[in-house]
């Protein structure tokens, strides 16, 4: 099968996950969205890495998955700290960066 | 020693203005000797002179350099000749003669310490001006003069009249003087200097058209100083002055710096036709119009400033003729500076009797009560109006001799302008003569001394009411016979055998004019014309007693009382216009030129206020703009591919 | 290794600045004096500067060279010629007057507590600004000259936003709030320039390969340095519009009427007389010695700016109500004849340019000082408040007049030689220049006369009949500025000594001869 397929499903992926970062409020919805990019990325890049007949490409998904892991870590511990002081999961209610 | 003759005033006028009150008591005695000092330098300097040959009678002292910048050399370089040393016995004599009034006029003033301080200083920088080898220099003495003339115009500060007349006087003098410094300007560049000897004998080289156009500013400058029309109109208002001062520098000699710088320069008008007419023009012009002035002002001062304007003119008139006119324009400078000096002198005794009345209207049959002041007076009268046989006969009649010598009709209408204008000044003269020593004695029916009369010199009040009409101390009397014996005998002395020509012939040059008639018919028409003006003026103020105030008068006397309205057409023009424009100019420097500026800030600031609402604290925004920047570098980079 | 005399004219000002502001709040008199030594002290130093400069000799002397940012190749280089003397002289002499005037400018109000400071942060930033001052006159080295060029403004800043006058007629809060609007509009309107003067420093580096101005003109003389056309013009461009904005030239010159209006009348002098003349001796020595193609491309809009600077101060100086912003407009115009002076391009204009900043240096400081002086009597900055002041104070009225005539340019007074040379200058290239500059003089004549007319002659006021005459120590400021500017006037020669070579290296900069005169080139 051409593996250009899977670079297009790749970049549908990140499009609904990028869409979804941007217009959901929900901070689980978002986190989960970071995932659907985080993971279309890694698809890519194993598609890439078939189509170049190296590893490179594989190595890398493993560390994305790694690093999604921990991320999955501080970013929930950090959802739930702020559901706990907001009593909400709304991204828009924590505009802290503002003054 | 030429520098020595500059120096005693100068050194006076430091001295004075710096002393202090110590200097109170002696002050004047101090003024007085130093211009003494000036007067007995130049005699001497004169019999030096006088031991040379004709030709030999240049003295040119350097002292040092005063601007060396490359290829620009300015000295301070002192020329003596015929011409200079003619100015320094005038400056200095009549100057020290009028010190010795001051003595005496100026007794009840606190400042006349001060006084003579600015008197020395104006002796200093008029010997600078007449007696400096080149033009820069010569522009020194120029301002200097100005400034003192506008110190002792403004003397009486206090009177808001006399600070604006001051005021007046440099302004006007300062448009003159943006001619002398074009001028000079102009010979730099044409000539790469603008000393006296390389640029009159450099003449020959340069084209007409520079040289008109150095003339033309020349005349510009000689305008201002001299009152000539345009630029007339700060003498009336000059008489604010104490009356010394207006004897001394707005009769006999600044005013007449005009007349020198011409004459100076008469190697310029010589090669320059055009401007030499336009000389002419504008002289001819001043006449008139200083005479017709001084007929119809009742203040005696403003009657004989217009008086001086017009001899001015007839100077100014002789200087534009050229060769055959420079000598006689000089002649009638010194001449008047001995009858037009005894004449203020003479006012100012009268006005020193009187109160300080200006007031023609309140004076009449004075001349039995201040017997010396009328003799001395009635003397400049008979010379000023030309009587045969005194100064003014000798030399005015020359200069109308010498008009109607340039020939064709610009001789017949520039000699007709002037015989004339004799005319004329025997009606204001005579008119001026029994308005205050004739007649019924009109001061003695006058209410207290009119309080709301702004001209009055509070230095010398005496206190109101009817006044006491007296002869004026010695101090004063004394200096103003001195004046009217040059008045009698100055004009004789020169004009016979012609000695006084022939003593400026080496400097100024001189051709024998030849006018269309003999010159007996001219002599015999400006007597006719003068005895004319005198029956005239005999008829209208002398058979009839002269209302004490002013009436209405026909259109051309009221005109003639406001200087021909010269002065609304300055204030309206230039006084108002002025106003407007720095007004409007100071509105658009705050709103536009500032505005910009103010508005460049001021768009910084909301353009920033705008950016800083973009910075809404919604993390799901910034991350908008970062996918959006991502994707424009992506598209540029794939298009830069492409391309 | 000789004395390095030229880093002592500002070490010295430098130290005594930190001298100054280390005296306790208490020995406040102490301060003032250690100041006045210490202005002394560098007058003797920079005296010793002119004494040591052969005008004869090399173009730059008591050179100074060290290594300062190998990397970049900024040196502490200094050096001056003879125009770089001449301005140290004026610096060195103006700030002890300027000193002296300010003596109780900073002094605590009664309602103030004792521990009150600023009075010595006063005196120490005139010196700080003096030091700076200084090194920018005799920088040679490019990136030097910036960064005390831009360093000045520091100092310059709290002076002009920290000590106002002590009476204002809008009251404390008014006076603070249009304080510190002028200082903040100084500030930016400086830095702008000075921003842009930046980017043309580097771009000089690139295009030159080096900062030190010995270096560039050795390398454009001997054809080693060719700039192209454009690049020359463009960093020329950015040197001039720093150097316009310092000056002041029009449009550029709305900063100084506030900045000198709400300063106390020392600090304006030291604005005027002192600080923006860095800007018009840098138009002489970096923007016609570095760029000499690309100023004479420019010299006609040059030329038409300071024609309108001339006339447009002049005028807007007759309409002022406010003593200060008058001479703050006189000074616009007076500028614009500096930088005609500079971009005529003839040796008189020039040398006059030179001498004008000299001669204008000391006529404004004598004018101001004395109206400051008269200012901090009645307590009101208004022309209209005054009136007859003449009656009561003569010595005031008479110092004041001459420092208005000299303004004016009346001959006999040092201004009238460098006015003159300057026309003369402009008239022998662009004769239709000098005749319009020449009506700057009667332009000139009416606003200072104006002024004196409407406040020193007339009925005596009643708010001024009590004013009392100069005291002592200020007529300690007035005479001696006023016999400078006499001396100057009669016998300008030592001056002149001192700038002719400067000012024929300059003019052989730019490639010029004179224009011969007519009776020579017909030859």
């Amino acid at each position: 099968m051409n593996p250009v397929n899977y670079l297009y499903l790749a970049a549908l992926l990140f499009t609904i996950g990028a869409t979804g970062v941007l217009v959901r409020r929900n901070a689980i919805v978002v986190f989960m969205c970071i995932e659907l990019m985080l993971n279309a990325c890694n698809l890519s890049l194993i598609a890439f890495s078939r189509m170049h007949g190296n590893l490179d490409g594989q190595i890398i998904a493993f560390f994305t998955m790694v690093v999604a892991a921990a991320e999955v870590v501080v970013g929930l511990a950090i959802i739930v700290s702020l559901f706990r002081t907001r009593h909400s999961a709304s991204v828009d209610d924590a505009r802290l960066m503002k003054l | 020693m030429i520098a020595l003759l500059i120096a005693a005033p100068l050194l006076g006028a430091a001295v004075l203005l710096c002393g202090g009150r110590r200097l109170d008591r002696a002050g004047h005695w101090i003024g007085t000797a130093l211009a003494a000092l000036s007067f007995v330098l130049g005699a001497v300097l004169f019999a030096g002179l006088l031991g040379r040959g004709a030709e030999d009678r240049t003295l040119v002292q350097h002292l040092y350099s005063w601007i060396p910048v490359e290829g620009f050399q300015a000295d301070v370089a002192f020329r003596l000749d015929q011409l200079s040393i003619t100015f320094v016995l005038l400056i200095t004599g009549v100057g020290s003669l009028i010190h010795v009034y001051s003595i005496g006029y100026m007794e009840h003033d606190e400042r006349r310490r001060r006084f003579f301080g600015y008197l020395n200083l104006f002796l200093a920088a008029m010997l600078i001006l007449v007696l400096a080898d080149n033009y820069l220099l010569l522009y020194l003495g120029w301002e200097g003069v100005g400034l003192a003339s506008y110190l002792l115009i403004g003397f009486w500060q206090h009177k808001p009249s006399a600070a604006t007349a001051a005021k007046k006087a440099f302004l006007v003098n300062r448009v003159g003087d943006m001619g002398l410094s074009i001028a000079i300007m102009l010979m730099f560049t044409t000539f790469g200097t603008f000393a006296f000897t390389p640029v009159l004998d450099g003449v020959g080289k340069t084209g007409e058209g520079t040289l008109t156009a150095i003339a033309l500013m020349l005349l510009l400058a000689a305008c201002g100083k001299s009152a000539q029309v345009p630029l007339q109109s700060w003498l009336g208002d000059a008489m604010e002055g104490p009356t010394p001062v207006s004897a001394l520098i707005h009769a006999a000699t600044m005013v007449t710096a005009g007349v020198y710088l011409i004459v100076r320069s008469g190697a310029i008008f010589n090669a320059a036709p055009d401007a030499q007419l336009v000389v002419t023009i504008v002289g001819a012009v001043t006449l008139l119009f200083g005479a017709i002035v001084g007929c119809a002002k009742d203040d005696i001062k403003k009657a004989l400033a217009g008086s001086t304007m017009s001899q001015i003119g007839y100077m100014v008139l002789a200087a534009g003729l050229g060769p055959i006119g420079y000598a006689f324009a000089i002649m009638h400078l010194v001449t008047h500076g001995f009858f037009k000096a005894g004449l203020f002198l003479g006012a100012g005794s009268v006005m020193h009797g009187m109160n300080d009345e200006v007031d023609m209207r309140k004076y009449g049959g004075l001349r039995t009560y201040m017997p010396v002041t009328f003799v001395t007076f009635g003397l400049g009268y008979l010379a000023i109006i030309g009587f045969p046989g005194l100064s003014g006969f000798f030399s005015k009649d020359l200069i109308i001799e010498a008009a109607f010598a340039k020939g064709g009709t610009q001789g017949w209408i520039l000699g007709g302008v002037a015989l004339l204008g004799a005319g004329i000044t025997a009606f204001y003269m005579t008119r001026v003569m029994l308005m205050t020593f004739f007649g019924e004695e009109r001061w003695r029916n006058l209410p207290a001394a009119s309080p709301d009369q702004p001209d009055v010199e509070p230095a010398a009040d005496h206190g109101g009411g009817v006044p006491h009409p007296h002869e004026s101390p010695k101090v004063m009397t004394v200096p103003m016979i001195v004046l009217a014996f040059g008045s009698v005998f100055a004009g004789a002395f020169f004009g016979i055998g012609e000695r006084f020509v022939h003593w400026l012939e080496p400097v100024t040059s001189f051709a024998h004019g030849h006018p269309p008639v003999a010159a007996w018919v001219v002599t015999v028409a400006t007597v006719t014309v003068m005895v004319l003006g005198v029956g005239l003026a005999w008829a209208q103020y002398g058979r009839r007693p002269v209302p004490a105030v002013a009436p209405r008068g026909s259109l051309l006397t009221r005109a003639a009382r406001r200087d021909l309205y010269q002065d609304d057409f300055n204030h309206v023009v230039l006084v108002r216009g002025g106003e407007h424009l720095t007004r409007s100019l100071v509105y658009v420097d705050h709103t536009l030129v500032d505005g910009v500026v103010n508005g460049t800030a001021a768009g910084v600031g909301g353009l920033s206020a705008r950016m800083r609402r973009l910075q809404n604290g919604f993390a799901r925004s910034y991350a908008v703009s970062m996918f959006g920047g991502t994707a424009l570098l992506v598209a540029a980079t794939l298009l830069m591919r492409a391309v | 290794m000789s004395f390095p005399l030229l880093t002592a004219t500002a070490v010295l000002p430098a130290l005594g600045a930190v001298a100054t502001a280390a005296v306790p709040a208490a020995r406040r008199e102490a301060a003032k004096w250690l100041a006045l030594l210490v202005s002394l002290g560098t007058l003797v130093l920079a005296v010793l500067v002119a004494v040591r400069f052969d005008p004869g000799g090399a173009r730059f002397q008591l050179t100074e060279s060290y290594d300062w940012i190998p990397a970049f190749g900024v040196r502490y280089e200094l050096g001056v010629d003879g125009i770089g003397v001449a301005l140290v002289l004026l610096t060195a002499v103006l700030i002890p007057f300027i000193v002296l005037a300010g003596w109780h400018d900073a002094d605590p109000l009664e309602t103030q507590s004792k521990r009150w400071r600023p009075t010595q942060g006063f005196f120490a930033l005139i010196l700080m600004v003096e030091a700076m001052v200084i090194l920018s006159f005799e920088a040679t080295d490019v990136f030097l000259f910036y960064i005390f060029f831009e360093a000045m403004l520091i100092p310059m800043y709290f002076l002009i936003g920290g000590f106002g006058d002590r009476a204002h007629q809008g009251g404390e809060e008014a006076a603070a709030t249009q304080r510190s609007y002028a200082a903040v509009k100084f500030l930016l309107y400086n830095l702008a320039g000075g921003l842009i003067m930046l980017a043309a420093v580097i771009g000089l580096y690139v295009a030159a390969g080096s900062f030190s101005l010995p270096d560039i003109l050795a390398a454009r003389a001997d054809g080693e340095l060719t700039m192209g056309t454009n690049t020359e013009r463009l960093l020329f461009l950015g040197f001039f519009l720093a150097f316009a904005v310092k000056a002041p030239l029009w449009p550029l010159h709305t900063w100084l009427p506030n900045a000198m209006g709400e300063a106390t009348a020392p600090v304006a002098v030291l604005i005027t007389a002192v600080v923006d003349k860095v800007g018009t001796f840098a138009m002489l020595r970096f923007c016609l010695g570095l760029f000499p193609e690309a100023s004479k491309w420019a010299t006609p809009v040059v030329l038409v700016l300071a024609l309108i600077s001339i006339v447009y101060g002049a005028l807007l100086a007759v309409g002022q109500r406010d003593i200060k912003r008058l001479v703050a407009y006189a000074s616009i115009s007076h500028f614009g004849f500096i930088i005609l002076g500079v971009f005529v391009m003839t040796s008189q204009g020039q040398s006059g340019a030179t001498l004008y900043m000299v001669n204008h240096g000391i006529s404004t400081a004598a004018l101001m000082l004395v109206a400051g002086f008269l200012i901090s009597r009645r307590g009101s900055r208004l022309i209209a408040d005054y009136g007859g002041v003449q009656k009561v104070a003569p010595v005031l009225a008479g110092t004041f007049l001459i420092g208005g005539l000299a303004t004016l340019s009346l001959p006999g007074l040092a201004p009238f030689v460098s006015e003159f040379l300057v026309l003369v200058g402009a008239f022998a290239r662009y004769p239709v220049v000098g005749i319009i500059a020449t009506f700057g003089i009667v332009l000139a004549a009416l606003y200072t006369l104006v002024l004196y007319q409407r406040t020193m002659t007339g009925p005596v006021r009643p708010e001024v009949a009590k004013l009392p005459d100069l005291r002592v120590r200020e007529l300690a400021v007035a005479a001696p500025l006023i016999a400078l500017l006499i001396f100057l006037g009669v016998y300008p020669q030592p001056l002149t000594d001192l700038v002719n070579p400067a000012v024929r290296h300059t003019m052989s900069d730019v490639q010029q001869h004179d224009p011969e005169p007519e009776v020579e080139a017909a030859k």
